[in-house]
């Protein structure tokens, strides 16, 4: 930003001096000034395409007043704009009339009615009465252009704004006008659907009930719907979001515009997945291991499951008790739970990760990039997983970035990801090699050497693969750090809340409010008065441990190890050493289905609190539905356990918990809960600044891999097997099952056609799998998806190991 | 020669000679005008030969003061076009308009099925003088014949020579792309075919930016001229600019092409001379239309394409000079002539030309994509006597919204109309959405009787029958 203030342009507008921003179309400079023009086809976050001709306005550039479209004239010094006079009058009922000549006045039953542009305008600027006597236009309605989002052709008044939004945002240019005039429909490619990531934002900014969401359609009517403003926690990015219940059913998410987050768009996971929380699959009653058959979970009450888990804790002792997850938490359960640990328990053993992510002092350590910073940086490099698949929103910012011209995206990594389209370079290397590409990239003469060193650089860096430990990733870190000090740094962590749970101390050796064990605050001393010595145990470490006898106890926050975390032998060997398994969760997962105390908590929408995304800005999220049976919250179910174990978290409601946040966290001081609860929630309010020293380590050789090897490269699909998408009807089936991708000519050398099925051999197992050929892989690279239906990839990785190899053979 | 599928070409019809200079037209009488043989035999390429002698500044002061008007249908003089082109900024292109689409309009592919030759070397000369890098040549679609002989012209003038790297041996090199068009008339529109050129669909851009000059193909500078304003730069360049404005009136120098269609004894493409030569000289002279069909009575004529505003016998002595048709109500556009004599059944006509406009819509703004299918059931259903007294009112509410306020016409003395001045105002970005009702409106208000006559007897709906009707 410059320090100079922008000058300005005075327009008259309906007889009032506006200073309007030089460049500025004369709409938006109009909606600053409160005054509407309505429109059908302008929208602010895309390019004016002038089609609707609703925005006509009277506008005198000095040569006597003339109808012109508001969203195609940029303000001009002394303009005089008349939103109001006759001729305006007279063109918005004109072009009213027009769009209703073939609109069908099916408002009655349409989805739209109700909230619908073309409604409202047409009561506020409309004719009132249509002269059109002749046939309406006909087509087949409904038809589906995708899983998710039916295309009603009779009402769309073509706008070009879905249109525009699938080429221009989304980088999905799947739908399109076909036919001429008055035949123009917008239509998929024969056999193409509009399989976008994002295809639900056409349905939001559709000015008419042309699209509509199949998980929505029929669903409500816009006035039976109550809403509040939220923060999506599907993934890390933290999209804004506005919740939608009707009859105490989450019916529907709208995307809310703020500018440092998502700019009004939502991802279709983040959209649609409220179906899982009404899902009927939901926990809502305590379950109990039957002492009579160990296959069974019994229902209980509350009282027998606190007091069993109670119990098994208790018998552990501190150093035998460890809590894995946390990430799908809010700030205060997290805190809660961080400090029952501490304090109550006397344990260090927590770990918000799954041993999937970044060390917590890495991620709490490095200099911190907002996504806002991200998008303006001369140069963005992406070196870690797919950011379509995990971050999607993080995705589209800096695809609309980079298109513009804003950025440059450089890329380093194993597949080709969704960056390949935007990025300014793209290069492949093996797993586990980035930081040996990147140095390479430094030291030769390229010129994105310099383009790196001399201009600002923004590092979006994460785990490329969980086939390939941490490591990897903190190798980069550490050439970053060295040879590119004035980078700045984007954690890609997916898990929703993971940079809150590490905020608020959940994480081994690490305190809330981004401090460390060995350096307590005062404050933190005197309200947690007890503090474990040293720091305790990772999510690996604590798998690791309890597979050989040396954790009794094993808490489950939200967490399906078993799934989530990389290495699903070690997690099944903990369980099958452990003594207790508890677990806090909304469903029965494959883990907590192991577990001998199970207790339901509330989910999304269910609570109130806080959440902090990937950049650390905390935002509020809004409690809109009653939660099922006798759910709790998790900070409850902390409280309750304390008091059992014979303390006292000293906390009786989420704002005391934000209060003791407030007081005991050095980063979050200032942060009251009247800040929270204030104007600045709607943008969030980014928390800055750490005392946490990041370890990392210096670049190593990785292993060749052997001849006969194939280099495992696994990372996450935004349609997996999660609980968001399998317990949510519409999206369950999206999810597809995995095939091991593999280059064609390494399939060749192996004498194995694409298509068919191989045994898969790792250090872990040997399982049989659909070898498919595809000329996007790596040479020597096999890529399997993480976690979908029918079985992830964590079975044949060894979570110790720097990379993974495997092997293909014929059956 | 022979076409696709070697059924022979008849030799392309329609011109008809006359004794008024030829400018363009000069070898329209050879059987083989089409060649290069004919045409370097007969002074072609000599205007590029002595352009290439002199500096582009030179060439570009010459058409400028040959104040050569824009042949397309704007009238806009190319040589003030030229100078749009922001300086400094390269590459910039030239793009050739030969997407002759306009009801009645037929010169330009006369053009280039008969002289591609004197087109190219127009291409070239415009392409010196502004310092343009690259030609594309855009040809109408159904235009089989001049695709095929513009394409064989441009080969023989690239073996020979004329065009490519180093032409005539100078610095000056320049490519010609030809490329076709899908068969859109709204490309005709220059930003249109600007996007239909690049691959997009054929649709106006938005202005501004108004003029390609500033940014056009490929975000690039850009010159459209029409086919028959660049066929009068060789003469112009081998002439001198003082022998072009010799012809022809001070503002509307040289000569023009004319298309003359409808109820006249010889219908066909003329070449007049500009801005002295009436419509009456045009449609009732023996050397050229030779009067009205059958001796019956004109009853109204199109001045200057579909698209423009009728005139009536009271208009017949107006020259082809656009500062004097303006004022009438009309313009002169793209040079073509619509005669209409006493059998005439205007309502028809009229339904005939919007119906055109309103197929050929391209979709993108309201006005045009609803309000000229509407005008076109409404109009047939007047021709078809369902129409209403109230229909009449209807056609100039529905029109009122793609061009509000006063819309141009002509006058009408006998009952005390006056003329309302070109041009009008408009909703739309383009004037496909204009065109569609201005026939509407000439026939409405020149001849409100007929459409009196169609209705008479038919009772105004009322809204409670509407009601029933749907």
């Amino acid at each position: 930003m410059s320090d100079t203030p922008p000058s300005e342009v005075t327009v008259t507008i309906n007889g009032d001096e506006f200073e309007a921003r030089p460049g500025e179309m004369l709409i938006a400079a109009a909606d600053r000034a409160g005054v509407h023009i309505p429109r059908f086809c302008y929208h602010e976050r895309m390019s004016s395409v002038g089609m609707c001709r609703m925005c006509l306005v009277d506008i005198d550039t000095g040569r006597g007043p003339m109808l012109q479209p508001s969203c195609m004239v940029p303000v001009a010094e002394g303009m005089v704009v008349d939103t109001q006079s006759e001729e305006t009058k007279r063109a918005q009922e004109g072009i009213l009339e027009f769009l209703l000549v073939n609109h069908p006045l099916d408002c009655p039953v349409c989805d739209k009615g109700g909230e619908c542009p073309l409604q409202d305008q047409t009561m506020a600027y409309g004719p009132g009465e249509s002269r059109f006597v002749e046939e309406k236009r006909h087509y087949e309605k409904p038809i589906p252009i995708s899983d998710l989002v039916d295309l009603d052709r009779e009402r769309c008044i073509l706008c070009d704004r879905c249109t525009r939004f699938a080429d221009e945002i989304a980088g999905d240019p799947l739908i399109q006008f076909t036919e001429r005039g008055s035949s123009t429909q917008v239509l998929t490619f024969p056999d193409e659907p509009f399989s976008s990531y994002f295809s639900g934002n056409t349905v939001q900014i559709c000015p008419v009930g042309a699209l509509t969401a199949a998980p929505y359609r029929f669903k409500a009517r816009p006035w039976d719907l109550e809403q509040v403003e939220s923060t999506c926690t599907t993934c890390s990015v933290g999209c804004r979001v506005a919740v939608e219940s009707s009859r105490n059913q989450l019916v529907r998410y709208l995307g809310v515009d703020v500018e440092s987050v998502n700019h009004g768009w939502l991802c279709d996971k983040g959209r649609f997945d409220y179906e899982a929380v009404n899902s009927g699959d939901r926990l809502v009653t305590p379950l109990v291991r039957d002492d009579h058959d160990q296959h069974q979970l019994l229902g209980t009450d509350w009282g027998s499951a606190l007091a069993r888990a109670a119990e098994a804790i208790e018998q552990a002792g501190p150093q035998r008790v460890g809590i894995i997850g946390g990430s799908r938490l809010t700030n205060e359960d997290a805190y809660a739970w961080a400090k029952l640990a501490r304090s109550v328990i006397g344990t260090d053993n927590v770990d918000a990760q799954l041993g999937d992510g970044l060390p917590a002092d890495v991620v709490l350590g490095l200099p911190t990039a907002t996504i806002a910073e991200t998008c303006e940086a001369d140069t963005v490099l992406i070196v870690g997983p797919d950011l379509k698949e995990e971050l999607p929103i993080l995705h589209l910012r800096l695809r609309v970035a980079a298109t513009k011209g804003q950025t440059k995206v450089i890329e380093i990594g194993p597949i080709v990801t969704g960056a390949e389209t935007y990025a300014q370079r793209s290069i492949s290397c093996r797993s586990g090699e980035a930081a040996k590409t990147l140095v390479a990239l430094l030291e030769s003469d390229d010129p994105l050497g310099d383009q790196l060193r001399d201009g600002s650089v923004v590092a979006v860096l994460g785990r490329a693969s969980m086939a390939e430990s941490a490591t990897p990733a903190l190798e980069v870190a550490s050439v970053i750090r060295d040879r590119l000090p004035h980078a700045t740094f984007l954690l890609a962590l997916r898990r929703g809340n993971v940079r809150g749970a590490l905020d608020m101390g959940l994480a081994p050796g690490i305190l809330p409010g981004r401090t460390t064990i060995d350096d307590p605050s005062e404050s933190l001393i005197n309200r947690w008065q007890n503090l474990p010595e040293k720091a305790g145990l990772d999510t690996t470490a604590m798998l690791q441990a309890a597979a050989t006898g040396e954790l009794d106890t094993l808490i489950l926050l939200g967490a399906d190890p078993l799934r989530d975390f990389p290495d699903r032998n070690l997690a099944m060997d903990a369980f099958r050493q452990v003594k207790t398994v508890i677990a806090i969760d909304n469903f029965v997962t494959e883990s907590v289905s192991h577990a001998d105390v199970v207790m339901p908590s509330t989910a999304y929408g269910e609570q109130e609190g806080t959440t902090t995304n990937i950049e650390g800005r905390v935002s509020r999220l809004a409690q809109k539905i009653t939660p099922p049976g006798s759910t709790r919250d998790d900070w409850m179910i902390a409280a309750e356990l304390a008091w059992r174990l014979g303390g006292d978290l000293g906390v009786g409601s989420r704002e005391e918990i934000w209060g003791e946040i407030e007081q005991v966290a050095p980063s979050h001081a200032g942060v009251t809960i009247e800040r929270i609860c204030g104007p600045e929630a709607h943008e969030g309010i980014l928390i800055q600044g750490s005392s946490v020293n990041p370890k990392l380590v210096t670049p190593q050789e990785p292993p060749v891999v052997d001849g006969y090897g194939l280099r495992l490269v696994s990372g996450r699909k935004l349609w997996d097997a999660g609980t968001g998408v399998s317990h949510s009807p519409s999206l369950r089936h999206l999810a597809e099952e995995p095939t091991l991708k593999v280059h064609p000519g390494d399939l060749q050398r192996l004498g194995v056609p694409s298509g068919t099925a191989v045994r898969v051999i790792s250090t872990r197992t040997t399982e049989t799998l659909l070898a498919v050929a595809d000329d996007t892989i790596l040479r020597g690279t096999a890529v399997l998806p993480f976690n979908q239906p029918g079985g992830g990839a964590n079975r044949f990785i060894d979570a110790t190991a720097l990379v993974n190899d495997i092997r293909i053979e014929t059956l | 020669m022979t076409g696709i599928g070697g059924t022979p070409i008849p030799h392309a019809p329609g011109f008809v000679a006359n004794d008024t200079p030829r400018i363009v037209t000069a070898r329209f009488d050879y059987e083989d005008s089409y060649t290069l043989e004919r045409y370097e035999a007969t002074g072609g390429y000599q205007g590029l030969r002595k352009a290439l002698q002199q500096t582009p500044e030179e060439v570009h002061s010459e058409v400028r003061d040959a104040t050569l008007l824009g042949r397309g249908g704007a009238g806009f003089p190319a040589g003030v076009k030229w100078g749009f082109c922001p300086p400094g900024v390269w590459p910039r292109y030239l793009v050739v308009n030969g997407d002759e689409s306009e009801p009645g309009t037929y010169k330009d592919r006369l053009l280039m099925e008969l002289d591609p030759h004197q087109l190219i070397e127009g291409c070239l000369i415009a392409c010196y003088a502004v310092g343009l890098s690259q030609c594309f040549l855009y040809v109408r679609g159904e235009m089989a014949v001049a695709q095929e002989r513009v394409a064989k012209a441009l080969n023989d003038a690239y073996s020979a020579g004329y065009i490519g790297k180093n032409i005539l041996d100078t610095e000056f090199s320049v490519d010609i792309i030809l490329h076709w068009g899908a068969g859109a008339y709204v490309v005709g529109e220059e930003t249109a075919l600007i996007e239909s050129l690049e691959g997009n669909r054929g649709m106006p851009r938005l202005k501004p930016p108004y003029f390609p000059a500033a940014v056009g193909l490929y975000g690039q500078p850009t010159i459209v001229n029409n086919v028959e304003t660049l066929s009068n730069l060789p003469w112009i360049l081998e002439h001198g600019a003082e022998a072009f404005t010799a012809i022809g009136t001070e503002s509307s120098p040289g000569t023009r092409m004319v298309a003359v269609s409808g109820h006249v004894q010889r219908p066909g493409v003329y070449e007049i001379v500009n801005g002295t030569t009436t419509f009456r000289d045009l449609l009732y002279s023996e050397e050229m239309c030779g009067g009205i069909r059958n001796e019956n009575q004109l009853k109204a004529f199109v001045p200057g394409g579909g698209s423009a505003p009728w005139f009536t016998p009271a208009q017949l002595d107006l020259p082809f000079e656009g500062s004097q048709i303006g004022p009438e109500g009309s313009m002169l556009g793209s040079g073509a002539i619509i005669v209409m004599d006493e059998t005439t059944d205007i309502p028809a006509a009229a339904l005939t030309l919007t119906k055109f406009y309103a197929h050929e819509s391209c979709g993108k703004c309201v006005p045009c994509r609803e309000g000229g299918p509407w005008l076109e059931q409404i109009l047939r259903r007047i021709v078809d006597g369902l129409g209403t007294p109230r229909d009449l009112d209807l056609l100039f509410e529905v029109g009122e919204t793609i061009c509000p306020g006063d819309f141009p016409h002509a006058a009408v003395p006998s009952r005390g109309i006056e003329a309302v001045p070109f041009p009008y105002r408009m909703t739309t970005i383009c004037f496909v959405g204009p065109s569609a009702f201005a026939p509407i409106h000439s026939a409405l208000t020149l001849f409100r009787e007929e459409f009196e006559e169609k209705v008479a007897g038919n009772k105004n709906r009322t809204m409670i029958e509407v009601a029933v009707d749907v």
